[in-house]
């Protein structure tokens, strides 16, 4: 008997453990595609012997600037900013263990908005002044939020409802400066906050490369951790995981990246925040969905700016076109949740 | 008699500030001759007869801002409902914003319809989901699935606007929440909608008081829950409806001033109602005032000053409640 259970938890571990990996490994084949398309799609088609030798720094008239300049950092800030934003939404939900908590609906991005709008509309800054003010503008807010809700005892529950009030204000602060502006910044700003690829260049990148790399890494490595928080707060101390600490580490990581990530391509909505349950459905929950998260947060992201750029007479950005899509999947995941009684 | 007396003498502070106070002060001399003798065409008269509108605009939406938070609050019987949490404001925007673009509207009598449209399928359609499952509508329940369908439709918003400049700037205006667009005409277009809802929400004061001890112990009262909800619902959406209509989306009135108004004359509705009127009045007028004077020479739109200070409180209300509420 004991042993058939024994197999029982066994065949179910294996199978759990394949679902995992070739979930993850039809994403990063879906990735791949969809970046190629990216560089391959546009006014003008070109062969991809042309994209491979432009990609390896050979000079081609007209394709190094279509593809070098223009097409190739479209592609890569948003596969960048998309893994960003799943891995560091999936952080969050995980840790909060509430699919509605990611940062973009308790205040975190706004955070890290708020700081960019101020540059871009009140000191007319650019570059990499403003993505390092909406790193420390989200920490702020992140650190504030937490404070604020860890009187007595820390919940989860609370902090959510702490963090739709700071946004509140902080939305009333972008408002303000909209408001205040010259009316010829208002559309680059309402672009910005309406979350873009347009107009990305090459320098942005290799930063934003290396902050998804450094603090993806820790967020990857912590996965086992964020795991037994998932469990309560109880659970966790008992199983002797340092609760306070990892939090910590894992908040700290999880902002760097989405406020980075904000700061170049701006808020695209929804991706935080239904990368983590879109991955999470498909790659079962057995193992720390961090990877999976950050992967389809990539397919959003890419996936929208191509239906964005193509699919209609006007150009959308790719934000527009990721609220919509996902409107419909934030009610499904609403009405599931509530009905099942998963959310605190 | 002492919170009558109180609120009559706060409310007329409020006017003669309001009318007053500005990028230029008028002494108080100057306005009581302009508003109680005719004929006096000084530029300072003029000055208080533009304000008029706006103060007199800014009282009744205050009023009717603050009755419809006690309402929401008393129905579903959750501490943060509000037309701002519950994403009616939101709702409301999609409406007006889809009414400018598709349907070339462009008076407040045309607003006001899409308006309470928008605000009325928000309302329901984000309770509905936030009391699904186990424990009905929670705070969190509800204000999660309010914030996450206003961040659904701002993006619809911004999808509709974007491609087009013009509605772009007659609604960047809309948006943020002002009383400075007031005008006699727009007064008298919401005027109706919003006295029907205060007269449905005075009458319904003895079935909310019924309903706070529980829809069981209400039922055996005598009292009907379901057609009480609906009628403050309908009472609640129409007033802020037709506020979000005039004035654009002003946020936190409705959640601040039925608290404050709580802790002054406790938890009975036929005190709660009229006073949350006053508080929101009140309120929403020296918003007007702070932000013309620290605007000044232009003006910061009463919505900015009322989420500004409005916010802290759904934070503090965060923080008091014990951890088992939620």
């Amino acid at each position: 008997m004991i042993k058939d259970d024994f197999n029982i938890v066994k065949s179910g571990f294996h199978k759990r453990r394949v679902r995992f990996i070739v979930v993850t490994l039809i994403m990063t084949i879906l990735t791949l595609i969809l970046c190629t398309s990216m560089l391959y799609l546009g006014n003008t088609k070109y062969s991809p012997e042309v994209i491979i030798k432009v990609i390896l720094g050979e000079q081609v008239k007209g394709a190094s600037f279509a593809i070098g300049s223009v097409r190739l950092p479209r592609m890569l800030s948003g596969l960048l900013a998309g893994i960003a934003f799943g891995m560091a939404g999936s952080t969050f939900q995980t840790m909060l263990r509430n699919p509605l908590a990611s940062p973009d609906i308790i205040g975190v991005t706004s955070g890290s908005s708020v700081a960019t709008v101020f540059c871009i509309l009140v000191l007319n800054l650019s570059g990499s002044i403003i993505s390092i003010t909406a790193v420390i503008a989200g920490l702020i807010v992140a650190s504030l939020i937490y404070i604020l809700a860890r009187g007595g005892s820390f919940s989860g529950g609370r902090l959510i409802l702490i963090g739709i009030g700071i946004q509140a204000m902080l939305n009333a602060v972008i408002s303000f400066l909209l408001l205040r502006a010259n009316q010829y910044d208002v559309p680059a700003a309402l672009r910005w906050l309406s979350g873009s690829l347009n107009g990305m260049s090459m320098k942005n990148v290799p930063v934003l490369f290396l902050v998804v790399v450094i603090f993806g890494c820790i967020l990857v490595l912590l996965g086992r951790h964020l795991k037994i928080l998932e469990l309560g707060e109880q659970s966790a101390i008992t199983l002797g995981l340092k609760a306070d600490q990892t939090r910590i580490l894992l908040v700290l990581s999880a902002v760097f990246l989405i406020a980075y990530a904000t700061a170049v391509t701006g808020p695209i909505a929804f991706v935080a925040f239904l990368a983590g349950p879109i991955a999470g459905r498909l790659a079962g929950k057995g193992y720390s969905n961090v990877i999976p998260a950050g992967l389809t947060g990539a397919i959003m992201v890419l996936l929208a700016d191509i239906v964005g750029q193509f699919a209609f007479d006007t150009r959308f950005p790719v934000g527009i076109l990721t609220g919509i899509m996902g409107a419909p999947y934030l009610l499904y995941l609403l009405i599931r949740m509530n009905r099942t009684g998963g959310a605190a | 008699m002492i919170l009558i007396s109180a609120s009559a003498i706060s409310i007329a502070l409020c006017i003669f500030a309001s009318l007053a106070l500005g990028s230029r002060n008028i002494g108080l001399g100057e306005v009581i001759n302009t508003l109680f003798r005719q004929g006096s065409e000084s530029f300072d008269a003029l000055v208080v007869k533009e304000r008029l509108p706006r103060t007199v605009f800014s009282i009744i939406a205050g009023a009717s801002l603050g009755v419809s938070g006690a309402l929401m609050q008393a129905i579903t019987r959750n501490p943060v409902a509000d037309p701002s949490i519950l994403g009616v404001n939101t709702g409301a925007s999609l409406f007006v914003v889809s009414g400018i673009a598709f349907f070339h509207i462009n008076t407040a009598s045309e607003y006001i319809w899409f308006a309470l449209a928008g605000a009325a399928v928000t309302a329901i359609f984000v309770y509905r989901i936030g009391s699904m499952g186990a424990g009905g509508a929670t705070p969190i329940k509800l204000a999660l699935a309010g914030a996450a369908t206003s961040a659904a439709l701002s993006s619809l918003v911004s999808a509709v606007i974007l491609p087009r400049t013009d509605v772009m700037n007659a609604f960047r205006f809309w948006q943020v929440g002002s009383v400075s667009g007031a005008t006699w005409e727009g007064i008298l277009t919401v005027a109706p909608f919003l006295i029907v809802g205060l007269i449905i929400a005075v009458l319904s004061t003895p079935a909310l008081n019924a309903l706070a001890l529980g829809d069981d112990v209400a039922t055996g009262l005598g009292v009907k829950t379901g057609l009480i909800r609906i009628v403050g619902t309908l009472a609640g959406v129409l007033l802020c409806g037709a506020t979000t209509a005039l004035a654009g989306p002003i946020a936190f009135v409705g959640l601040m001033i039925p608290h404050i108004m709580r802790m002054f004359c406790g938890p009975n509705m036929s005190y709660i109602i009229p006073m949350s009127a006053v508080g929101g009045a009140v309120l929403l007028t020296t918003s007007d005032i702070i932000g013309r004077l620290i605007g000044s020479p232009g003006e910061l739109e009463a919505g900015i000053i009322t989420a500004f200070f409005g916010a802290p409180i759904l934070i503090l209300i965060a923080m008091r409640a014990k951890v088992r509420s939620l």
